[in-house]
């Protein structure tokens, strides 16, 4: 149950990014951009939670997931230590995604070469 | 005669093609973002489920998750293999975490010769930059507008 959930709310994210693709010009790039920040407002305010509960990994692994996880990440530690939190809580809540990518991103680039474009 | 003809009639496939090809083209892009996007999630479900089974607690398991996922992308687009899936898939493998490692890799690999400075350190960050600043900042954003509240509660 959690494998089709996972499929169906995971799909449909990339779904919205595929028709914003095709229907607009924005780059991959930019869908990027906003997937994230358009997680991190909803997160902020409260509407991307419930897609995480009943969709998981589904939700989490898709960008807005990640901007879901900055907002949820400031906000308790707004609450546990202050304004300070603002500046903490998010790259604390994303630490291991932004390390990982940072570390083995760099370790790839210098073990393999571009392939030849076919 | 029989040449001309036959270009003539390649020329009016080629036409009836182009004019037929935006809106399939279009339903196919949408399917295959579907299911690739959905099987990367599926993916990543069996890897949460796998480190929740070993006894991880629920609030860490999402490091897990997102540091094999970007391992995946990386090692993917090292070998080649995750740039194809891009040119069937489209928006389904660049949404997902596994597209942001691939954003990383791609470029740091493809401007290696430019140096490790210039080259790999810099270019990693061609698309990455940009989603941490303004994932990031929007995050700050709201962690003041949150403190800010929460003062007049």
């Amino acid at each position: 149950m959690d494998y089709l959930r996972a499929f169906i709310v995971g799909g449909t994210i990339c779904l919205i990014g595929q028709i914003l693709m095709d229907k607009t010009n924005l780059t991959p790039a930019r869908i990027l951009v906003s997937f994230v920040t358009a997680g991190v407002i909803l997160g902020a305010i409260g509407i991307y939670e419930p897609i995480v509960e009943y969709g998981k990994a589904g939700a989490t692994v898709p960008l807005p997931g990640f901007g879901y996880s900055l907002a949820k990440g400031t906000i308790k530690e707004v609450e546990k230590y202050g304004l300070i939190g603002a500046f903490t809580g998010g790259i604390k809540a994303t630490s291991a995604g932004i390390a990982a990518a940072i570390f083995f991103g760099y370790l790839m680039a210098i073990i393999f070469n571009p392939k030849a474009k076919s | 005669m029989e040449h001309t003809n036959e270009e003539r009639l390649k020329k009016e496939f080629q036409d009836m093609v182009k004019k037929s090809a935006p809106s399939s083209n279009f339903l196919k892009d949408c399917l295959a973002a579907f299911v690739v996007g959905g099987f990367i999630c599926v993916i990543g479900q069996f890897v949460m489920n796998f480190f929740i089974g070993l006894g991880i607690p629920k609030e860490d398991v999402g490091y897990y998750v997102a540091t094999i996922m970007v391992f995946l992308g990386a090692f993917l687009t090292g070998l080649g293999v995750y740039d194809n899936i891009g040119k069937f898939a489209g928006a389904g493998s660049i949404v997902p975490i596994t597209g942001f490692s691939n954003s990383i890799v791609a470029p740091a690999m493809e401007f290696k010769r430019e140096g490790f400075v210039f080259g790999v350190g810099a270019k990693m960050f061609v698309i990455a930059g940009p989603v941490l600043v303004y994932g990031i900042s929007s995050s700050v954003i709201v962690g003041i507008i949150y403190y800010i509240i929460n003062l007049f509660k």
